[in-house]
């Protein structure tokens, strides 16, 4: 199991839980569980998501391994200037 | 070790400021710009704007205007059609009003004709009938309940349930126990502030010529930053294969994030093909401030709690920014970047969008940060002041730093924060003495920046040069930067390559030259394109030598064998394998694909002392002092050039610029006489101290350097400004009428 | 729309050309005579980006009607090099990294040029005011300033 912090405004989707876990060894397989597990965030999830994986921030990426101990935040999809 | 990762050698190259490759034509004047290109049998186009801010069309009726001679052709958004996603159907409506205009300067029809001056008389000739509805220009009027409502059905399912429809978005961050942090500190100190929208200012105005031909094929030449995705935007708009519309990207007279989005492309592209004919589209000043950029205006609360050691106990940012007419998420970035630097136990920001009758927010270096870090900044340093505490050591006290769980999440691998800070603080700017009437502000600043798709492609010339096709337009001297990394990984002279940037034709997809990616990203990938072409190169030595290929490595140039086991052969250059290529199998070429990850967020730190006259409230700034960390300079002088840009920009941010809206919607100061940008006698130098802790996503240590700098001169020049004066200014620009107004109240 | 005949001198060659009596000077130089090295940023006379001179008087060629260069002497930055030789503004530019995005360059050349010939030995206080008039929004100004004071001091010979 992998521990997913949600940022604030995902919360009320997910029972309130500022953390979820939910079984995934990549990206891919951490946002198909979050969204079936949660249609409440699957909006978001479609608008775009970055993924942090231990401080190091990856904006798609499907195939990134994440391990059981990962520090795993999810954050809106960034974009600059 | 993974290829990509950071490791530590000696630079030959990088690290040394050669000229730029593209620097003859630019001082020649020769350089091609957006509005600098012709086309055989070429219509000029121009675009009708609504005098409204905030109007139904009931109908438009250009009848007259198609029947003026030299008339080719008129679009209105009926040419168009209704896209399905939310996004795209933003974008075509801010580049042509569909059912409402929803800002002044909006488009609602445009005319391509035979010359400049027939295509402004049809424009005269073309009826609209508008039903004027109410509007609202100003953020906080537009939260009210009973506030005119700029487009409805737009919010976000995040959006709270009893707020104005004019709100679309809502976004929370942070960790920790407010309430017991805030009980915990000796001072707390809650204020509100506002900023004016800005315009990114660059001095060329957007530009483009659109060629669409019978058979479906289309061209585009334009002053873009991102070419390939202009034409997923222009091709999804006009309903065309990406394949048949190749774009290419003119020289770019600046864009720092206000040309990454279409404005009258795909308008000038629908004249084309109605027309039969190429369209050159050059927009006014006028209508670069009306109808592009600007960024976000905003109004802000934030509370800080400290102790009286100088220690942040608890931290909340509640940001409304307002995105114009449309859904803008940048209040994402302002409400996640805002606490960025510092270690906090207790942190909170919350952040809504909020629209309003103005054009579409564009991006501008490090979208959304330079607001919310102004405020901040801002309210820490009155916290120092309230305690009579050095500014710098509070902020070095309670510095972000390597294993810090960030205020929006994830914990901080390995950052320059402490050791710029230390920077700062070791600066005999610091120490200098002030005299009457002036003061010292500083700021750190934070930006993410990021990676994202970059296609490289470096091929290996029979004469022992190399080209470098690139899909990024330089912006800022990345030519040379580039040509730098493959002369450093190749081990060849700088002279002997030259980096070009190709058309959406000839290279894979690029992501638009934002986000401060292009040293980093396209430099891994040219880095790992000429690691390609490497080991090719050894292969063919090794062919020729008649020896394993593993047993062949790339050294200063060349290839040689590997060890004493692998034989005696004297090395082999690359001009010597490039000459036999066609002989040893043919041309030789690198490549690399990726979309990059690990790009490394970046901090800096500000300085500056600045003056203020008493009886007119102008400011003079006095000494400025950049401090930041771009991991490893590659070309020091662009970095030093994009340090004191972005300072520049946000010196102007801070004291002048600012989008004014008279009571009737329409903006009153779309020109540079009345929207002032810094001009050469506002300013002092600009020192720069760049830093270089590695970034260890990036085989040469990279970050990008091109955003952060605009973060942090609000609040340095903020701070000094208020530490100047004596009274704590929280809203930008801080303009002489606001300084005096502010002098006289504290009389 | 009656057109205007004029003929004139630019970058010291004769030149002949038609306008129509409300174009300006970069109207014509641009679109009738292919000389794009000066650029519209503005065309209210506000940015510089248009910098010439007209009988070497700095000028925005923008607020200057096509018709006006009647009998005039006009240099733009096409002019500037002698043949393949950079003036030492330009090399000042290059190596010192005066630029970035270059779409004020041309102006900015021009301008400074037209300072030096008056005053070979400006003070930095003088350039910055002299060089108000053409906006910058890439370089905060600072290598630009050195890049002058660089070409300056060696036409100086100093």
């Amino acid at each position: 199991m992998v521990k997913v912090l949600l940022w604030g405004t995902l919360r009320s989707a997910a029972d309130g839980q500022a953390e979820v876990e939910v079984e995934a060894r990549t990206f891919k397989e951490l946002l198909d569980e979050l969204a079936a597990r949660y249609p409440g965030l699957e909006p978001q999830i479609k608008r775009g998501v970055s993924l942090a994986l231990d401080g190091k921030i990856y904006r798609e990426a499907w195939f990134t391994r994440i391990e059981p101990d990962s520090e795993v935040v999810l954050m809106p999809y960034m974009t600059g200037g | 070790m993974a290829l990509d990762a950071y490791q530590k050698r000696e630079f030959k190259q990088v690290g040394t400021r050669p000229n730029r490759p593209d620097g003859v034509d630019k001082v020649t004047g020769r350089a091609m710009y957006g509005a600098d290109v012709t086309a055989p049998g070429m219509l000029h186009a121009k675009v009708l704007r609504s005098p409204h801010a905030h109007a139904r069309i009931r109908s438009i009726d250009t009848s007259a205007a198609e029947a003026l001679p030299g008339v080719k052709a008129v679009v209105t958004s009926a040419d168009f059609g209704v896209p399905e996603d939310a996004f795209l159907l933003d974008v075509q409506d801010h580049c042509m009003a569909r059912e409402k205009a929803l800002y002044d300067g909006h488009a609602v029809a445009a005319v391509a004709a035979t010359s400049i001056a027939a295509a402004k008389a049809a424009l005269k000739l073309i009826k609209v009938d508008y039903e004027v509805l109410p509007h609202v220009t100003d953020l906080d009027e537009a939260m009210k309940p009973g506030a005119p409502v700029v487009q409805a059905g737009r919010a976000f399912e995040n959006v709270p349930a009893g707020m104005s429809e004019n709100v679309t978005h809502h976004c929370e961050f942070g960790h920790g126990d407010l309430e017991a942090g805030f009980a915990k500190a000796d001072h707390v100190i809650e204020r509100s502030f506002k900023t004016a929208a800005t315009h990114q200012g660059y001095i060329e105005p957007n530009a483009c010529l659109a060629s669409v031909t019978a058979d479906g094929k289309a061209d585009l030449w334009v002053c873009t930053q991102g070419q390939f995705f202009y034409r997923t935007l222009c091709s999804a708009i006009l309903g065309m294969e990406a394949s048949q519309l190749r774009v290419t990207a003119s020289e770019i007279g600046g864009g720092f994030g206000g040309k990454t989005m279409v404005y009258m492309e795909p308008v000038a592209l629908a004249l084309s093909r109605k027309a039969g004919r190429p369209v050159k589209l050059v927009l006014t000043r006028d209508e670069v401030f009306r109808a592009t950029g600007p960024t976000v205006s905003s109004s802000m609360d934030i509370k800080i709690g400290m102790t009286k050691d100088g220690r942040i106990t608890a931290a909340q940012a509640r940001l409304r920014y307002s995105g114009g007419a449309f859904h803008c998420g940048t209040v994402d970035f302002g409400a996640q970047a805002a606490f960025a630097a510092y270690d906090l136990d207790a942190v909170r920001s919350l952040g809504w969008n909020v629209m309003t009758n103005r054009p579409k927010e564009s991006a501008y270096r490090a979208p959304g940060a330079p607001l919310s870090i102004y405020a901040v900044e801002s309210v820490v340093d009155e916290l120092c002041q309230h305690f009579g505490l050095d500014p710098l050591e509070v902020r070095l006290k309670n510095a972000a730093d390597k294993g810090t769980k960030s205020s929006y999440g994830p914990t901080f691998d390995q950052i320059g924060l402490k050791a710029t800070l230390e920077a700062a603080k070791a600066h005999p700017h610091y120490a200098a003495p002030l005299g009457p009437n002036q003061g010292r502000g500083l700021s750190c600043g934070f930006w993410f920046n990021f990676g994202g798709n970059t296609c490289v492609s470096l091929s290996v010339n029979t004469d022992g040069t190399v080209g470098v096709t690139e899909g990024n337009p330089d912006i800022g001297g990345s030519r040379a930067s580039i040509s730098l990394m493959a002369a450093e990984e190749l081990g060849i002279p700088y002279d002997k390559i030259r980096t070009i940037v190709a058309d959406t034709s000839s290279l894979g997809y690029n992501d638009v030259t934002d986000g401060s990616r292009v040293t980093f990203a396209v430099g891994l990938a040219t880095i790992k394109a000429a690691r390609d072409a490497i080991k090719k190169m050894c292969s063919r030595a090794a062919k020729i030598w008649g020896i394993d290929e593993d047993a062949v490595e790339w050294v200063d140039g060349a290839a040689v064998p590997a060890g004493p086991n692998a034989g005696k052969f004297p090395p082999m250059t690359l001009a010597e394998i490039a000459a036999v290529s066609a002989e040893t199998g043919g041309p030789i070429c690198g490549h690399h694909e990726v979309n990059a990850d690990g790009a490394g967020v970046s901090f800096g730190v500000h300085l500056c002392d600045i003056e203020v006259d008493p009886e007119t409230g102008a400011t003079k700034v006095l000494r400025y002092t950049v401090f930041q960390d771009a991991g490893k300079a590659v070309h020091p002088s662009y970095v030093e050039g994009q340090m004191q840009g972005g300072a520049v920009q946000g010196i102007g941010w801070a004291l002048n610029e600012e989008y004014i809206y008279g009571a009737d919607g329409k903006l009153q100061n779309p020109g540079f006489l009345d929207y002032r940008i810094p001009v050469a006698s506002d300013l002092p130098m600009i020192d720069t101290v760049i830093l270089e802790i590695p970034n260890p996503g990036h085989p040469y240590g990279v970050r990008g350097v091109g955003e952060t700098g605009i973060v942090p001169p609000l609040a340095a020049i903020a701070n000094a400004v208020s530490r100047a004066v004596g009274v704590r200014m929280t809203e930008l620009p801080m303009s002489p009428p606001k300084l005096q107004k502010a002098l006289a109240e504290k009389g | 729309m009656k057109t205007i005949q004029v003929s004139t001198t630019i970058n010291g060659d004769p030149v002949e050309f038609i306008c129509t009596p409300d174009e300006t000077l970069l109207d014509v130089l641009r679109n009738r005579l292919s000389l794009t090295g000066a650029k519209e940023g503005c065309g209210t006379g506000d940015c510089g980006a248009c910098s010439v001179t007209v009988n070497g008087r700095l000028v925005c060629s923008c607020l200057v009607l096509g018709a006006e260069a009647q009998d005039a002497e006009i240099s733009t930055i096409e002019g500037m090099a002698d043949g393949d030789t950079l003036h030492p503004l330009q090399r000042a530019f290059i190596e010192h990294a005066a630029l970035q995005c270059g779409i004020c360059t041309p102006g900015i050349l021009v301008a400074a040029k037209a300072l030096l010939e008056k005053n070979p030995d400006p003070t930095e206080e003088e350039l910055r005011y002299w060089l108000a008039g053409n906006l910058c929004r890439c370089t905060g100004y600072d290598k630009i300033i050195r890049a002058v004071q660089v070409a300056a001091a060696e036409m100086r010979g100093a």
